[in-house]
């Protein structure tokens, strides 16, 4: 444990958590639409956007499954002290948290059972770049058609395909991020 | 600002409610547990849409708070000067300026816009606990998409009384999915259900549920090909205001039979009136009361009215 795991989290949190709640709100609810949100400065390789996602959603009754660079010394540090979540294999997670490639393979993650499909684990995904078009998405929350750049389409569709039950995704990608609940239809353009 | 944390609740039961409302958003109309905590107001006062409204809850945000469609009735009152005195939020009677409205059992007739939150207050989240008692039972349909007992239902309404005579709480299915409770709104509302560009939240803090309405979800009424639904009101004008398609309450007048008809909602028929227009028994807006507000002698307000019919006995209970 370093001083530095001791800093980063948010400054007022009962505001800024429920800033930053609204915004992942508007993002889940509208899947295609990009929201700005600030306030956590994590330790690399993490995001803004991922910092802020695991103060607002996540603690210690939330088990969160850390994928390649992001399971590191510094963030399970920065983790430990700021957030608590017990930290568990990619099967027992209620947050995971890495790029696309290293949360492979996604049929890992829990995606509910049929009674209690909200038992499912929330997929906090880094990814290089955040834009407004690639995938076509419709379903739930679009009223005609969005579109965002996605990792792939064929994990997406299969998530789709197994509705109610699946995986949700959060899309962060520096101070940005973006939406895809399990009930959007994905098809590549 | 007071001594209490912003917007009453703790941290961690705040991400408690919000990771049940992101799944309930991920899962529309699918009901998600949540341990609901006992909140400074009785159940059936709305005690889920207030930890609701209190995890969504922004210092910039705008609160309008109605019950029955009215923003001047105790339970309405009471809940908008909790969020002032705990999250020091701003307030507002107007639908177009809020950005949370919490609601107990009325969509406002003014359309919603894109970046507003509904709220709803929801005494049984579960459309088919009437029709069957046990969790274990009501859940396992739901996992098997089993609906056909509230068919039944519906059918045995139309054998009765020869039309579907269930005037709120009208059951919904969402999405092709889920049978859903949309709350004891009147059927009137249901429509305003599907395709709406706010959100949709529903709270139940008594029985534990939160579940969701993302924008623009296909929400349809459940019917029969021979018996279509049809949102019903009162075959009246308002009285004070003169709108022809708005909700109406009925107010009785005198002991004599006299009776006038308004609108539930008072933010739309005070804007009417501002805007000059003038109902049966309407007077100038400076001069008159803002609206007749129909309590009973416990505070709470009467369950949807302006339609008497068939509203079964069962279902009057608070909201939650």
């Amino acid at each position: 444990m370093t001083a530095a795991s001791l800093t980063g989290g948010f400054t007022a949190a009962p505001q800024q958590s429920a800033q930053a709640f609204r915004a992942i709100l508007e993002a889940m609810a509208r899947p295609g639409t990009i929201h700005l949100v600030a306030g956590a400065s994590p330790p690399p390789p993490l995001s803004v956007a991922a910092g802020v996602a695991l103060l607002t959603l996540a603690d210690a009754t939330t088990p969160l499954h850390l994928a390649g660079a992001a399971d590191c010394a510094e963030v399970r540090n920065w983790i430990a002290f700021h957030i608590g979540a017990p930290l568990v294999a990619a099967g027992a997670a209620d947050f995971a948290l890495g790029t696309w490639d290293a949360l492979q393979p996604v049929t890992d993650f829990r995606i509910g059972t049929p009674d209690y499909p909200d038992r499912s684990a929330t997929l906090i995904v880094e990814v290089d770049r955040l834009a407004a078009h690639g995938a076509c998405l419709t379903g739930p929350g679009i009223e005609t058609v969005s579109w965002l750049s996605l990792p792939e389409t064929t994990a997406f569709r299969a998530n789709r395909a197994q509705f109610p039950l699946g995986f949700d995704c959060l899309f962060t990608c520096g101070a940005r991020f973006a939406g895809l609940p399990r009930s959007t239809r994905v098809e590549a353009i | 600002m007071s001594d209490y944390n912003f917007a009453y609740l703790d941290e961690q039961t705040k991400r408690m409610i919000r990771r049940a409302i992101l799944k309930g958003i991920a899962v529309p109309g699918y009901q998600v547990p949540f341990a609901s905590r006992e909140m400074p107001m009785p159940y059936g006062w709305g005690t889920g849409g207030v930890q609701v409204t209190a995890a969504c809850l922004v210092p910039e945000d705008r609160l309008k708070v109605i019950d029955q469609g009215a923003d001047d009735t105790t339970n309405a009152v009471s809940i908008r000067k909790f969020f002032q005195r705990t999250a020091g939020v701003a307030v507002t009677e107007a639908t177009t300026e809020a950005t949370i409205i919490q609601t107990r059992h009325r969509i406002p007739e003014t359309p919603l816009t894109e970046g507003q939150i509904l709220v709803y207050q929801v005494p049984i989240p579960e459309p088919l606990r009437f029709l069957e008692p046990r969790e274990t039972e009501t859940r396992k349909m739901h996992e098997l998409e089993e609906y056909g007992l509230m068919h039944v239902k519906l059918y045995e309404d139309i054998a009765r009384h020869g039309q579907i005579a269930t005037a709120y709480a009208y059951p919904v299915k969402v999405e092709g999915r889920y049978v859903m409770d949309p709350s004891p709104i009147p059927r009137f509302d249901n429509p305003k259900l599907s395709g709406n560009c706010a959100i949709q939240l529903f709270g139940a803090g008594r029985e534990q549920r939160i579940y969701a309405l993302p924008p623009f979800t296909k929400v349809v009424s459940l019917d029969f090909d021979d018996h279509p639904f049809h949102a019903s009101k009162a075959p009246h004008d308002c009285d004070l205001c003169g709108a022809k398609h708005s909700y109406l309450d009925e107010v009785i007048t005198d002991d004599a039979g006299g009776r006038m008809f308004v609108c539930s909602d008072t933010d739309f028929c005070s804007g009417r009136r501002t805007a000059g227009h003038i109902g049966r028994l309407g007077t100038d807006p400076a001069h008159s009361r803002p609206h007749p507000s129909p309590t009973n002698a416990e505070g709470g307000s009467l369950p949807p009215r302006g339609e008497r019919m068939g509203v079964g006995a069962h279902r009057q209970v608070g909201s939650a």
